[in-house]
């Protein structure tokens, strides 16, 4: 058997070599192991500090827009019973200053609802077209086309508004002022398409397939099946995705200080000229704001007025997408 | 049986339940028709917004669309002005702002994809952060401008600037410019932008223009006129200096002001929802059975996500971040309510210097009454939206060629 394994000198050599290599390691892992412990700890807190810094952000922005509010409602000028009832908001007008947010909450809410009549249907139909009917090739163009749409920034939207929506509207009809809602709504309508649109389609996809194979077993049409069953199953998904469409509306800010104009008014007429909450914070912004009057802290209280309307919605979306979740096994 | 006798006969049927009776199945077929011709002409109209929309930027852009756009300041004259200060102001503020926001945004994600918690209290802050984050993303731009506004700004008047200069500075140095007889400018470095002016004395060494090292020579109105040589560097005795700061790219003061260091702190609280939830739907992605393996093989933690998670989820991670960098450069809201609109007419050259960027700029030059400005507007677009749709591409380039599937 000793010729099997022959020893002579380079062997021996080469296994004292392995052995002591592997002596070598061992020792080196056992060296470590409190260090790679150590490691551990310390990229495990660092990772924390990181995730606390999210919290932290939210924190600093309760911090300012509640403390910077209630600078604002310590001026004598103000009032809460004119804040929140009145519908006039003159913050300039040395004389006959008012601060009713219903003013700009109404320009807002004329904004919103004229973008969400075009984006819910329009985004809802594209959404069922792209989960249920079209065939591969089409919605390889047209997811991609969807994407660049959600990736134009929102000031060539504004200025699309300004430059070519608002001369067709005032071609079409005669009353349109060159500062009007419904130019603004349509741009911004047209910026929460691809949202509404992704949003609804995720949702129609995560409706297990066999729920669509007993439809067509039973005889179902395209129609029927998409939208009396898929549709309805999907309904939670589909509503938040209207709830977060509406809460990204109510916060678009470079369009409406484009198109919108900047005459805080209470109106429901969309050919006239309205001022959104962010379109005063823009015309404050551009104007003088090292200025510490009452109308810096305005911009303060119209900021928390506008996050607490974004929250709510944004809060309630992703509720009704968690809590009313139909599951099928 | 031809198709037609069929449809008749389930038409003539009596319905099995008593006054409910079988719909027409020709009806049924014409609204599904009906209604795919509905999605179709609805998808065809956004192909059409979208090519409406980029022809009309195109008609009124590219006839403005210069050398001179962009080389020179945004001119008062539309013939000389561009956009360059903003080219440079989008750079400076998006690489940095991409800098902070990467490691903190993907470590979020790390922790919570790849460190669940066990413990109770544990998965109960887990669930705060998670809805935290969800929410901070659907909250609108402009507000976190404000936000930027007093926490970056002002720093919510914590740093008390009395006079010129911020007490809290590094990266700056202070000189007393003298003009020579030769009419050089010689630079005599002091302390402080506050302390006393140096007194000056004969073959005592001073900094030229480029801030090298020369020997000055002073003379009293009585002495005899220095000879050429010595004329560059010479001052009268009683030569009056002027106070100047020189700031290196580093310079950095508190509070941040209006500069380039708050816009790409404001930015990156824009983008560090997006990222962060991007970064969890990658991580996600990666199969469980890696994970196993990785730990199975006696891999701590950490090891699992830098040598097996990590590594596999780049791709997903890259274009996400992509993605909310091009959001970025768009973002005009934010930097308006930090910077406001003023006249920048250079490049960005210290962390605390005032900018725009190129929606900025854009948004500036359309509320201009001179119809000129619109076109140049719309050049302006055109070279943003080329730069974001190149982004875009790169981003669904390393989508399509780098995500392989790994279960």
């Amino acid at each position: 058997m000793s010729s099997a394994l022959p020893v002579d000198s380079t062997d021996e050599i080469r296994i004292r070599d392995l052995g002591e290599r592997v002596g070598r390691l061992m020792m080196a892992d056992q060296r470590s192991l409190a260090m790679i412990r150590a490691r551990e700890i310390g990229i495990y807190s660092l990772l924390i500090l990181c995730g606390l810094f999210s919290l932290l952000v939210t924190a600093a922005i309760l911090f300012v827009l509640i403390t910077e509010t209630f600078n604002f409602f310590r001026a004598d000028e103000v009032t809460i019973a004119n804040f929140l009832g009145s519908t006039k908001w003159n913050p300039l007008l040395g004389g006959t200053k008012s601060f009713g947010i219903w003013a700009l909450v109404s320009g807002t809410m004329l904004v919103t609802v004229i973008a969400m009549l075009i984006a819910l249907p329009l985004g809802l139909i594209t959404a069922i077209y792209l989960s249920e009917y079209a065939p591969k090739g089409v919605r390889g163009v047209l997811k991609p086309i969807l994407e660049v749409l959600a990736g134009v920034p929102t000031v060539v939207y504004g200025f699309f508004a300004l430059m070519t929506i608002t001369p067709v509207l005032q071609w079409l009809h005669g009353g349109f002022d060159v500062y009007n809602a419904t130019s603004a709504g349509i741009a911004v309508g047209i910026l929460c398409f691809p949202t509404v649109c992704s949003l609804a389609e995720d949702a129609l996809q995560a409706v297990p397939r066999n729920l669509r194979e007993g439809a067509y077993g039973l005889g179902g049409t395209r129609f029927d099946v998409s939208v009396k069953v898929v549709l309805p199953a999907a309904l939670s998904g589909i509503i938040s995705a209207f709830l977060l469409a509406i809460a990204r509306a109510v916060g678009e800010t470079m369009i409406v200080a484009l198109a919108a104009g900047s005459l805080p008014q209470a109106t429901f007429d969309p050919r006239e000229q309205v001022q959104t909450m962010t379109g005063f914070m823009v015309q404050m912004a551009g104007g003088d704001v090292s200025n510490y009057g009452t109308e810096y802290y305005a911009m303060y209280a119209v900021a928390f007025t506008l996050f607490v309307m974004t929250l709510v919605l944004t809060m309630f979306g992703n509720l009704v997408r968690r809590r009313f979740q139909e599951t099928y096994e | 049986m031809s198709k037609k006798s069929l449809h008749e006969k389930s038409f003539s049927e009596k319905s099995p339940i008593e006054g409910m009776p079988i719909r027409d199945g020709d009806d049924r077929v014409k609204t599904d028709r009906r209604f795919k011709w509905l999605c179709i002409s609805i998808a065809a109209l956004s192909v059409l917004t979208l090519v409406i929309l980029l022809a009309s930027i195109l008609l009124q852009g590219v006839p403005h669309l210069s050398w001179t756009l962009l080389t020179s300041g945004p001119e008062p004259n539309p013939k000389e002005a561009g956009i360059r200060p903003a080219i440079f102001g989008t750079l400076w503020v998006c690489t940095i702002c991409a800098a902070l926001t990467l490691p903190i945004g993907i470590a979020t994600a790390i922790l919570l994809e790849e460190y669940q918690p066990t413990h109770k209290v544990g998965r109960f802050i887990y669930g705060v952060i998670q809805l935290n984050i969800t929410n901070l993303a659907g909250v609108p731009s402009v507000v976190y401008g404000i936000l930027g506004l007093t926490a970056f700004v002002s720093m919510f008047g914590l740093f008390k600037v009395k006079g010129d200069t911020s007490p809290y500075e590094i990266g700056a140095r202070y000189y007393d410019q003298f003009f020579s007889e030769g009419e050089r400018s010689i630079l005599v470095p002091v302390d402080h932008f506050n302390s006393p002016t140096i007194k000056l004395t004969s073959g005592m060494q001073a900094l030229d223009v480029d801030l090298n090292s020369v020997p000055i020579f002073i003379f009293e109105p009585g002495d005899p006129t220095p000879t050429d040589d010595q004329l560059s560097y010479s001052l009268m005795a009683d030569a009056e200096p002027g106070r100047i700061t020189k700031k290196s790219w580093y310079y950095f003061s508190l509070p941040l002001g209006r500069g380039v260091l708050t816009g790409a702190l404001t930015l990156m609280l824009v983008i560090l929802p997006v990222i962060i939830i991007s970064s969890q739907e990658s991580l996600r992605a990666v199969p469980s059975s890696l994970r196993a393996g990785a730990l199975g093989l006696g891999a701590t933690p950490w090891q699992v996500v830098w040598n097996v998670t990590l590594p596999s989820a780049i791709p997903g991670i890259m274009t996400g971040s992509i993605l909310a960098m091009s959001r970025a450069i768009g973002e005009t809201a934010p930097i308006l309510i930090i910077a406001g609109i003023v006249y920048i007419s250079r490049a960005p050259e210290h962390l605390m210097d005032d900018f725009t960027v190129m929606p900025l700029q854009v948004y500036n030059w359309i509320g201009r009454p001179q119809p000129e400005f619109q076109g140049i507007a719309a050049a302006g677009i055109i070279l943003l939206l080329v730069i974001l749709l190149s982004f875009n591409a790169v981003a669904v380039m390393i989508r399509q060629k780098l995500q392989k599937p790994l279960s």
